[in-house]
């Protein structure tokens, strides 16, 4: 499968009020696509629209496309709840479920799907396997059964990130995953994600410039028209190039730190 | 003059050297400051001397002091006296205290016991607490995460105005309303279940039960349980619960995975001060329960009495005795709603340190 | 870019992402069936009542509604919708009984509240007769409240202010603890404390004031609680630009934090007083009944709208059932309206804290 994701024409409302307007972006499969832009420009409203994440706010809508692999996440028959199987998401404060174990923690979603009929055999392999794609494996393999809140906040972040991945997503969200983090975690968090691309396809919202350059293949710029007006995509391409090269005179603005 | 750095050379590292004070070695503190050349009129008294505290602090700090002790106090007291004042029954008491049914304290001699009355305190305790719960628990996952936003805070407003209603007023509907309306259903219930013993009705009255009285209590209870439990809910971190949904569970799902376990101790103790009202429920249950001193395991049969309903009742015909047999069995309900509201406060507050604290 | 190639493996994530829903007209149809299905039930006589029309009904939405979501949806989407349902039918078992209670209190006390109702004792009115009023109860609980209160509350607010401006260390935390059990503490308790302590060791008159005793203990935690919470509202800065101008400490909590936190202390008052006023247990041990108006608070018997109720019921005689249910409403409404107030003026007055 191609884990590709394809947004086309797409405004988010929140009631009548339009929030971002005509969202043109192709997102790559395997490869690590960065949403930068000031705050309040759109970039996590529509990093919450791929997997139907803004539907929990009443009177929030979408118009367009999203194209996962083809198939329109937002069709007629569609279920949100294997939407948000397929399309992952990791958050800004990590967030371990408290009254679990790690062990039980990075099989959450599993036994969401597939009830009481697993295997602990089964259970065992998810488990391994993904601390080990969230670099985690080695640091908690002794500890399992202890609970996932009294790990540093990095090590959080990667059980959530293995969490997320448990349930083998095609595609991961993440919205500022490591701006709750220390500097060291946060290296530990791009380093990771550079290697979890082989497998999965990554979209990442940062405010962290410096961070976009280092991690991304493509980035999309987003700022708001003015004030009060919706926000828009302004420009998307190669990283390398926007950041060395931009077309558009907002996104050299925002590059160069005159504003945002 | 030259300004000198009056710290020597410190070989520890810029954080720690802020930790430890600064030494100035002997004989240097002269020459940083200098008095000889601060002017004259610089060294008149500054009119700060004075007590370090204010006599008017003092006096109002020990005030409040005071009132905090009275608090203390008081709650000693209660039981105190009630012990006192029991002993003179307790001591006249012929049979066991705690194994006998039968209410004769005035007699000769005495013959009482509080079996009967604790039976009915926990029976309807438990029935009050059986549907208290599990629909309480469904008010408050309803306020905090079903209903409509804007509509939340005046269903809660709603519910809480349940729990203003005197319970005058919840025993005289009870009786009056509540009950002929009760009697068809708890004898379809009987009819159908009767061969489990707890329903049986071997003369087929339905009136003035211990059921009932559960149920009125049930309904007081209500937003006791309803209102705690829901300002646990309320307290489940957003990130927990978008945490689930992200994972792709239902609506059920994220309740079940994300606030139900994080609320437990919340739950609890919301239970236990439900438990706590139910078992000190005078009024209400004085006037439906038809006061009977035998246990009786037929609730949808008349015929119970609970601790808090037979003081009520025997208040005005007891004799000297009677009375203190009354409060014997008033220290009793003293004691046991008291450890009921100790532990509810304690689960709380002692897992407050272990899990919520972390995240 | 690439554009997606169609591999097998994309032909099933149409069937991953699909979902089979239940129409949106669904619920309303299964609760349509299941209505039906309890009328035909009640209308051959199988089952008889509201109550058990209701019942019937409902769990038969509950059933037809699972069963048609599992087969449609699958096992998480009909556990989800049953789940619903339940929580949903749990508010309804919340809402039912208070409109019960206040349209029957309203419905049989309007019948015998009038003019005469409040003007008139119960003196010499025969309890199987109708006629006479709650002067005499009206009075009684007015004065026993009022009394209980004007010291419940400075008591309790010096207690908060304890709590809150001077509290740390053990003694702190063993008062706050005992607060909060003394919320526990049932009201007949409170009454047995108040006969054994002062009527039977020092020799106290049965009296109103007795009750006001009683009615005091019930009131105290609600209001230390209450005005806690109120003071701890109140912005530390506010403490600290006081004593930066050098007014000592007392001053700055008498003048300038309990000011500051005034409608909200006001509005705990309110709160315990709306709980106090319809308790009736500790009455009956520290009062003696009377059907005439006392209005010495400190001496004699003395009547109050909840034992007034009592007493009416306990009588059971048609005409006394009634007075009951006109005391009953009386009552509510003294209480409802204090509640509401109170209610109405935390949410005017208080700071926004979200």
């Amino acid at each position: 499968m191609a884990k590709q994701i394809d947004i086309t024409d797409l405004n988010v409302y929140y009631g009548d009020f339009l929030a971002v307007s005509d969202v043109n972006l192709k997102i790559a499969p395997r490869s690590v696509t960065a949403l930068i832009g000031p705050s309040g420009c759109g970039k996590s409203t529509v990093l919450r629209t791929l997997n139907r994440m803004h539907e929990v706010v009443p009177g929030a809508r979408v118009d367009g496309q999203v194209l996962l692999d083809g198939e329109d996440i937002y069709g007629d028959d569609v279920d949100p709840v294997n939407v948000r199987r397929l399309i992952g998401m990791v958050f800004q404060r990590p967030n371990p479920f408290p009254t679990m174990s790690i062990y039980e923690n990075v099989i959450a979603g599993l036994k969401l799907e597939k009830g009481r009929r697993i295997k602990k055999s089964e259970t065992d392999d998810v488990v391994e396997r993904s601390l080990k794609s969230a670099n985690l494996w080695e640091e908690v393999k002794d500890r399992l059964d202890r609970p996932g809140s009294g790990l540093s906040g990095g090590q959080q972040q990667r059980l959530c990130i293995a969490r997320a991945v448990a349930v083998q997503p095609r595609v991961l969200l993440m919205d500022e995953p490591c701006s709750a983090l220390d500097p060291i975690s946060t290296l530990a968090i791009e380093d990771l994600i550079s290697q979890l691309c082989r497998e999965y396809t990554i979209v990442i919202v940062t405010h962290n410039m410096q961070q976009a350059a280092r991690v991304s293949d493509t980035t999309a710029f987003f700022n708001l028209a003015g004030v009060g007006k919706p926000g828009q995509l302004v420009e998307v391409g190669q990283t390398q190039k926007i950041f060395t090269n931009p077309e558009k005179q907002a996104t050299e603005d925002y590059i160069s730190g005159r504003f945002g | 003059m030259t300004l000198r750095d009056p710290m020597p050379h410190d070989p520890l590292s810029a954080p720690e050297r802020f930790l430890r004070p600064a030494r100035i070695p002997e004989g240097e503190l002269d020459s940083i400051v200098a008095p000889d050349t601060v002017p004259a009129e610089f060294h008149e008294p500054l009119g700060i001397e004075g007590q370090a505290v204010r006599r008017g602090d003092r006096v109002f700090a020990a005030i409040s002091k005071g009132a905090g002790i009275f608090i203390l106090v008081l709650t000693g007291a209660i039981g105190l006296f009630l012990a006192w004042k029991a002993i003179p029954a307790l001591q006249s008491n012929s049979v066991n205290f705690f194994t006998t049914t039968e209410w004769l304290p005035d007699s000769t001699p005495p013959v009482f016991g509080i079996a009967a009355l604790a039976f009915g305190t926990v029976m309807t305790s438990i029935i009050a607490m059986g549907l208290a719960f599990p629909i309480g628990t469904g008010i408050a996952l309803f306020i905090a995460f079903y209903s409509n936003r804007r509509l939340s805070s005046a269903l809660a407003f709603v519910v809480d105005l349940l729990a203003a209603v005197p319970s005058i007023i919840f025993g005289l509907w009870g009786l009056q309303f509540l009950m002929p309306r009760l009697e068809g259903p708890i004898s379809w219930l009987s009819h159908w279940f009767g061969w489990i013993p707890l329903f049986s009705n071997p003369q087929n009255i339905y009136t003035r039960s211990i059921l009932i009285a559960g149920i009125v209590l049930a309904i007081m209870i209500l937003p006791t349980i309803s209102a705690v439990s829901r300002e646990v809910f309320l307290q489940v971190p957003q990130g927990h619960r978008e945490a689930a949904l992200a994972l792709g569970a239902t609506k059920w799902e994220v309740v079940r995975t994300a606030v139900l376990p994080f609320s437990k101790p919340g739950m609890i103790s919301a239970a236990m001060l439900g438990l706590g009202r139910a078992l000190g429920e005078t009024i209400a249950v004085a006037l439906i329960l038809s006061a009977v001193f035998e246990i009786n395991w037929n609730i949808t049969a008349p015929g119970g009495n609970t601790f808090a309903a037979n003081i009520a009742l025997k208040w005005n015909e007891a004799g000297s005795n009677g009375l203190s047999a009354l409060i014997a069995s008033g220290l009793v309900l003293f004691v046991i709603t008291l450890a009921v509201n100790m532990v509810a406060r304690l689960i709380v507050a002692r897992r407050r340190e272990f899990s919520g604290a972390n995240s | 870019m690439t554009t997606p190639v169609l591999t097998t493996a994309d032909v099933s994530l149409a069937s991953e992402l699909r979902g089979r829903r239940l129409p949106r007209w669904a619920p309303a149809a299964v609760a349509a069936a299941s209505l039906a299905v309890a009328g035909v039930l009640l209308g051959i006589g199988v089952i008889d009542g509201l109550v058990a029309f209701a019942v019937i009904s409902a769990l038969g939405f509950a059933l037809g509604q699972s069963v048609y979501s599992f087969v449609v949806e699958g096992r998480r989407h009909a556990v989800d919708r049953l789940m619903t349902t339940a929580i949903y039918a749990a508010f309804v078992f919340a809402l039912a009984p208070l409109v019960a209670i206040l349209t029957t209190v309203l419905v049989r006390g309007l019948q015998v509240v009038n003019a005469e109702f409040f003007g008139s004792t119960m003196r010499n009115v025969s309890p199987i007769r109708p006629g006479g009023g709650i002067e005499h109860a009206l009075v009684g609980t007015i004065e026993q409240v009022l009394a209980a209160t004007l010291i419940a509350v400075p008591v309790g607010v010096l207690v908060a202010v304890y709590l809150v401006e001077y509290g740390t260390g053990r003694l702190s935390r063993a008062v706050s603890f005992f607060v909060d059990v003394m919320t526990g503490v049932p009201s007949i308790v409170a009454g047995l404390f108040i006969y054994t302590g002062l009527v039977l060791t020092f020799g106290m008159q049965r009296s109103g004031f007795a009750a006001s005793l009683a009615l005091l203990i019930l009131m105290l935690p609600v209001v230390v609680r209450t005005t806690e919470e109120m003071l701890k509202l109140v912005p530390n800065d506010l403490r600290e630009a006081s004593y930066a101008l050098g007014i000592p400490k007392w001053v700055t909590i008498l003048k300038i934090v309990i000011p500051t936190a005034l409608s909200g202390i006001i509005t705990g008052v309110m709160l315990a007083v709306a709980r106090v006023a319809g308790e009736t247990a500790p009455l009956l041990l520290t009062t003696f009944l009377t059907q005439s108006m006392n209005w010495n608070l400190f001496n004699g018997p003395q009547a109050s709208l909840p034992t007034f109720v009592w007493d009416q019921i306990s009588s059971g005689t048609p005409a006394s059932v009634d007075r009951a249910w006109g005391g009953a409403l009386v009552l509510i409404l003294f209480v409802a309206v204090l509640y509401i107030a109170a209610r109405l003026l935390a949410r005017a007055y208080a700071p926004k804290t979200r």
